[in-house]
C-alpha cells in the first residue's frame, strides 16, 4: 500500500516547521476540546432519552462558546491565606503538558513534530506532571478537605500508571520500537487484535487517571471531599475542566495510535481516519460514562493493585514469550490466541471478586 | 495478619494518633433526598457513629388539620409524602370512614385499589432511580424511570387533573368517576410496562460495580427490623414476610392474587430488588383490578361536612414506603379533634445510625438512598 | 454463573446504546405544547355570575379560606346580591373542593397553567376578572357535561413509540 510520508523535517526549514506544527496542535487540541465537549453533552443526553443543549446555535453547536464567555466574565477568588503563586501555577503546570503530549502523536504519515525515538516514553513522562499540578491545586487552596481529594487523586493516578505503562511495553515489543511512527507503520493488523488484554488493561488504567467514570470519584457529590478544585473559579477553573476534557482526547489520540492503527486505512486521506478512530475512542469514553456507577475508593485501589497489576505482568509474559519463542507464526493465529487467552485470564481473575467487603468494626 | 513483630507494634503506638472528628453533612447537600441533616463522627473516612438531625421541612400538618373540616384535611394529606399522594389520601379515607362508620360503593373500592397500585409503582420508580443515581450511574436509571413515572402521571392527570397532590379519595368513595378514556390507556401501560422494567434490570441489575457496591453494605439484620418496627421495603428486605395487604387486609385486597417478594440479607442490593419486584406484583394486581371493575356509583352520598360520633381510629394500609397509619380522634365536631400520623419514613430512619456504623462516606449515602425517605413524611 | 465476568456491563451498555436510536421524547416547551387533561386544575377560578346565587357554599368548604363573599339581603328571584366576590390566587392550593361543593354549577376551575404575575397584590381576583372569557376556558373538574368541548389530553403513552 503506498503511504503518503511526509518527509521528517518538511517543509524544510526547521523554525517554519516547527511553527506550522505549533499552530496546528494548538488549535487541534482546542477546537476538539470545544468539540468533545458538546459532542459528550449531546451523546450523553441522547442515551438518556433526552435531548442535550439546542439553543445556542444550530444542535447547539455554540454551546461550549457559550460556556466559555460565561467562566471567563466570573470573578477569580483566590484564597486570603493560600499560596498565591502556587495557587496562579497550579492550572498551568496541569494544562500545559497536556499540550505537549501532542508533539509526538502521528496526525498523518510523517507529520509530526517531532519524531522522538522515544516518544512512547516521553508521552507517558509527559502526561505525569499534570499530577504535579493537580497536587499544587490541592495545596494551595489552604482548605484539608481540598488537599485529601488532592492527595487521594495523586494515589490514584500512581496506582494506574504500573498497569498503563506496562500493557504499552506489550505494543512497543511488537512494534520493535517506542517511535509513535513506528509503532503506527509496524501496525499491519491493529495492535488492538494482537493484544485485547493489553487494551483492556490500558484501556481501564487511563480511564481511572483521567477521572473518568467510573473512577470518577474525585468530583462526586457523594464524597465529602469534593476534590482538589473547590477554591477555583472563572477562567483557572475553566482552565481544570479543559484539562478533564483535554486528557480524555490524549487518551483517545494514544490509543487510536498505538492500538487502532494510527492514520492507517483505506479510502479515507489519512487525517481523517485518524479523526474519526479519535472520535469513536471518545464516544466509548461517553457510552462508559452514561451506564456504569462509581467505585468507592478502596474498590478503586484494590482494582490497580490485585487485578491489573498481575494481569498486566502476565500480559507482558505472554507477549513475550510469543515474540521470542513463536516468531515466524502467522500474526492471526496470535489473534486468536491472544482473544482466548484474555478471556480465560479475565474470568480466572474474577473469581477473587468479592463483595461485602470494607466495613470496619468499630 | 499473622505474626505481627515487636517493632510493628511499637512503631504504632509512636506515630499515628487519631482522633475522630464530627462533620456535618448539612441539610442542603446534592445528594441527600430532602432536607436532612446528619452529624456524622468520622474517623478517618469511617463513620463511627450517625445522628440524625430533621425537622427543616416541618409545617404543622397535624395541627392545621385540627383547624379543618374532615374533607378539608384531604389535599393537607396529599402534601405529607409528596410522592405517593394517593396513598396518603387512601390511608386518611380509611380512618375516617371507620371513625363514623360510612360505607364504601364496589366499584369506589376498585378503583380506589387501581390508584393505589398505580401509585406505588410510580413511587418505587422515583426510589430505585434515586438510588441508582446515588451509586454514581450519573442519571440515566433515573432519566429513564421518570419517563415511565410520566406515563402513570398522565393517567392521574386523566382522573383527577393533577399531577402531584391529586386530592382524589373522599369519605364514601372517590370524588369523580373515571373517564373513559382511562381503561383503554391503562391497558396500554400494561402492556408495555413489563417490557421497561426488564429493561431496567438488563441496564444495571447483574452490573459488577452495583453488586460491588451495594450487596452487603448497609446490612439491617431481622430482629432489629422487627425491633424497630421498620416496614415496607425494608422490613421486606430484612427477610421478614409482612405485607399489611395480607396480613390485615382493608379495602378489597383479600381478593387479589399477588405475591410477597422478600430479599435474605437486608442489605441495600436486597431492598432494591425487593422494590423491582414489588413493582411486578402491583403490575398483576393491576390487572387482576381492572379485569373486575363493576359498574355502580363512585361515591357513596355523603356530604361535605362530617360530624362522626364521639371516639377514635386507627387505620393503617401498605404504602410504598411501608405502613402508613392515621390515628384520628373525634369530639363530634366538624373538625378531627387529633389527627396523628404514623410516618413509615420515620419510624424507618431510626434503623439509620446502625445501618451505616462501619462504612466509609460513600457507602453513606448509598445506605441513606437504599431506605427510601421522603422528608416530607418525616417532618411533616 | 457468568455474572461477575464483566457480562453485566456489557448488558448495561447495550441498554445505554440501543437509545442512541430511539426518538426523543421531550416535548419542546414553549414551541411545542402539550394539552393537559381535560379534567386539569388550572391556575385560576372562573366564576358564572348567571348561575351564582351568592349562597357562599364554596367559600365554606376552601380549607385556606381563600373565597371572600359579601351578599346583600336582597332578594332578587331566589339569589342573594352578590357585592363582592373574591379570590385570593395566592393562597389558593387548587384542590377543587369548592368546585364541587357548589350545587348550581357556578364555579370552575381554569383551564390554562401560564398564570404568573409579577406582584402579589395582582393575584386577587375580583368578580369581573373572574368571568369566562376566550382565554379564561374552564375545565371539566367536577363538570363532566363540558368535557366533550375540550381537546383530548396528550398522554406520553401515545407518543413514546420506543422500539425495543
Amino acid at each position: 500500500m503506498a503511504m503518503q510520508m511526509l518527509p521528517p523535517d518538511w517543509p524544510g526549514n526547521f523554525w517554519a516547521h516547527w511553527a506550522i506544527f505549533t499552530v496546528i496542535i494548538l488549535v487541534f487540541v482546542l477546537a476538539t476540546v470545544m468539540v468533545f465537549i458538546w459532542f459528550e453533552r449531546r451523546a450523553l443526553a441522547i442515551m438518556q432519552a433526552r435531548l442535550g443543549p439546542n439553543r445556542a446555535g444550530p444542535f447547539g453547536i455554540f454551546q461550549p462558546v457559550a460556556d466559555a464567555l460565561k467562566v471567563m466574565l466570573k470573578e477569580d477568588i483566590v484564597p486570603a491565606a493560600g499560596d498565591k503563586i502556587v495557587h496562579w501555577l497550579a492550572p498551568v503546570v496541569a494544562f500545559v503538558p497536556v499540550l505537549m503530549v501532542f508533539a509526538v502523536v502521528p496526525f498523518q504519515g510523517g507529520a509530526i513534530l517531532a519524531d522522538l525515538n522515544i516518544g512512547i516514553l516521553y508521552v507517558v513522562a509527559i502526561s505525569s506532571v499534570t499530577v504535579v499540578g493537580v497536587f499544587m491545586a490541592g495545596w494551595a487552596s489552604n482548605n484539608k478537605y481540598s488537599l485529601l481529594g488532592a492527595m487521594r487523586q495523586v494515589a490514584s493516578v500512581v496506582s494506574y500508571e504500573i498497569p498503563v505503562v506496562l500493557s504499552v511495553v506489550g505494543v512497543i515489543l511488537l512494534a520493535g520500537s517506542l517511535s509513535l511512527q513506528q509503532i503506527v507503520l509496524a501496525q499491519d493488523i491493529p495492535f488492538i487484535l494482537l493484544q485485547p488484554l493489553g487494551f483492556l488493561l490500558f484501556f481501564i488504567g487511563a480511564l481511572a487517571e483521567i477521572n473518568r467514570t467510573p473512577f470518577d470519584l474525585m468530583e462526586a457529590d457523594s464524597e465529602l471531599v469534593a476534590g482538589f478544585h473547590i477554591e477555583y473559579s472563572g477562567m483557572k477553573f475553566a482552565l481544570f475542566y479543559l484539562v478533564e476534557y483535554a486528557e480524555a482526547l490524549v487518551i483517545s489520540a494514544i490509543v487510536a495510535t498505538i492500538f487502532l492503527g494510527g492514520w492507517r486505512g483505506p479510502f479515507l486521506p489519512p487525517w481523517l481516519w485518524f479523526l474519526v478512530k479519535v472520535g469513536l475512542v471518545f464516544f466509548v469514553i461517553v457510552w462508559i460514562r452514561a451506564t456504569l456507577p462509581r467505585v468507592r475508593i478502596d474498590q478503586l485501589m484494590a482494582l490497580a493493585w490485585k487485578f491489573l497489576f498481575p494481569l498486566a505482568l502476565l500480559n507482558l509474559l505472554i507477549t513475550a514469550v510469543e515474540i521470542l519463542v513463536f516468531p515466524a507464526v502467522s500474526p492471526w493465529v496470535l489473534v486468536g490466541v491472544n482473544i482466548a487467552i484474555m478471556i480465560v485470564l479475565v474470568i480466572l481473575w474474577s473469581r477473587l471478586f468479592k463483595l461485602g467487603g470494607g466495613r470496619v468494626n468499630v | 495478619m499473622v505474626g505481627k513483630s515487636k517493632a510493628m507494634e511499637a512503631a504504632k503506638e509512636i506515630v499515628i494518633k487519631t482522633e475522630p472528628f464530627v462533620v456535618n453533612f448539612g441539610p442542603a447537600h446534592p445528594s441527600t433526598h430532602g432536607v436532612f441533616r446528619m452529624r456524622m463522627t468520622l474517623d478517618g473516612e469511617v463513620i463511627v457513629d450517625m445522628e440524625p438531625v430533621f425537622g427543616y421541612l416541618h409545617r404543622g400538618i397535624e395541627k392545621l388539620a385540627e383547624e379543618r373540616t374532615y374533607t378539608g384535611c384531604i389535599p393537607l394529606t396529599d402534601r405529607m409524602d409528596y410522592l405517593a399522594s394517593m396513598s396518603n389520601n387512601f390511608a386518611y379515607v380509611l380512618a375516617v370512614e371507620k371513625l363514623a362508620g360510612i360505607p364504601v360503593p364496589e366499584r369506589a373500592e376498585y378503583i380506589r385499589v387501581i390508584m393505589a397500585e398505580l401509585q406505588r409503582i410510580a413511587s418505587h420508580l422515583i426510589a430505585v432511580g434515586a438510588f441508582l443515581n446515588d451509586c454514581g450511574a450519573f442519571m440515566t436509571p433515573f432519566v429513564y424511570m421518570l419517563r415511565e413515572r410520566e406515563k402513570i402521571l398522565d393517567l392521574f392527570d386523566m382522573v383527577c387533573g393533577q399531577r402531584l397532590t391529586y386530592n382524589y379519595m373522599r369519605v364514601g368513595g372517590v370524588s369523580q368517576d373515571i373517564p373513559d378514556e382511562f381503561i383503554p390507556a391503562l391497558k396500554k401501560f400494561l402492556k408495555e410496562m413489563p417490557g421497561w422494567i426488564n429493561e431496567y434490570e438488563r441496564l444495571l441489575k447483574e452490573n459488577e460495580i452495583l453488586l460491588a457496591r451495594a450487596k452487603g453494605v448497609g446490612i439491617l439484620s431481622r430482629e432489629l427490623a422487627i425491633n424497630i418496627s421498620a416496614s415496607g421495603p425494608v422490613l421486606r428486605g430484612s427477610g421478614v414476610k409482612w405485607d399489611i395487604r395480607r396480613a390485615d387486609p382493608y379495602s378489597i385486597y383479600d381478593r387479589f392474587d399477588f405475591d410477597i417478594p422478600t430479599g435474605t440479607v437486608g442489605d441495600c442490593y436486597d431492598r432494591y430488588r425487593v422494590r423491582i419486584e414489588e413493582m411486578r406484583q402491583s403490575l398483576r394486581i393491576l390487572r387482576q383490578a381492572m379485569k373486575g371493575l363493576p359498574p355502580g356509583e363512585a361515591r357513596s352520598d355523603v356530604p361535605h361536612l362530617i360530624r362522626p360520633p364521639v371516639g377514635e381510629a386507627y387505620a393503617r394500609i401498605e404504602a410504598p414506603k411501608g405502613e402508613l397509619g392515621f390515628y384520628l380522634v373525634s369530639d363530634n365536631s366538624i373538625a378531627p379533634y387529633r389527627f396523628h400520623v404514623r410516618a413509615p419514613a420515620l419510624i424507618n430512619l431510626t434503623a439509620l445510625s446502625d445501618m451505616m456504623r462501619g462504612w466509609k462516606i460513600a457507602d453513606a449515602i448509598i445506605i441513606f438512598g437504599s431506605i427510601d425517605i421522603c422528608m416530607g413524611e418525616v417532618d411533616r | 454463573m457468568f455474572e461477575r465476568y464483566g457480562l453485566g456491563i456489557a448488558k448495561g451498555l447495550s441498554v445505554t446504546i440501543r437509545h442512541l436510536l430511539r426518538r426523543p421524547v421531550t416535548t419542546q416547551y414553549p414551541e411545542q405544547r402539550l394539552n393537559p387533561s381535560r379534567r386539569t386544575r388550572g391556575n385560576e377560578l372562573i366564576w358564572d355570575k348567571g348561575k351564582c346565587t351568592g349562597c357562599a357554599t364554596c367559600a365554606r368548604t376552601c380549607p385556606q379560606g381563600v373565597i371572600h363573599i359579601v351578599t346583600s339581603v336582597e332578594l332578587e328571584e331566589n339569589k342573594y346580591k352578590v357585592e363582592k366576590f373574591e379570590v385570593d390566587m395566592g393562597y389558593c392550593i387548587f384542590c377543587g373542593l369548592c368546585v364541587e361543593a357548589c350545587p348550581y354549577d357556578a364555579l370552575f376551575l381554569g383551564y390554562a397553567y401560564e398564570r404568573a404575575r409579577y406582584r402579589r397584590g395582582e393575584l386577587v381576583r375580583d368578580r369581573e376578572e373572574l368571568l369566562a372569557s376566550e382565554e379564561r376556558k374552564p375545565s371539566a373538574y367536577a363538570r363532566p357535561q363540558i368535557a366533550a368541548t375540550l381537546p383530548k389530553q396528550t398522554l406520553l403513552l401515545d407518543k413514546d413509540r420506543g422500539k425495543r
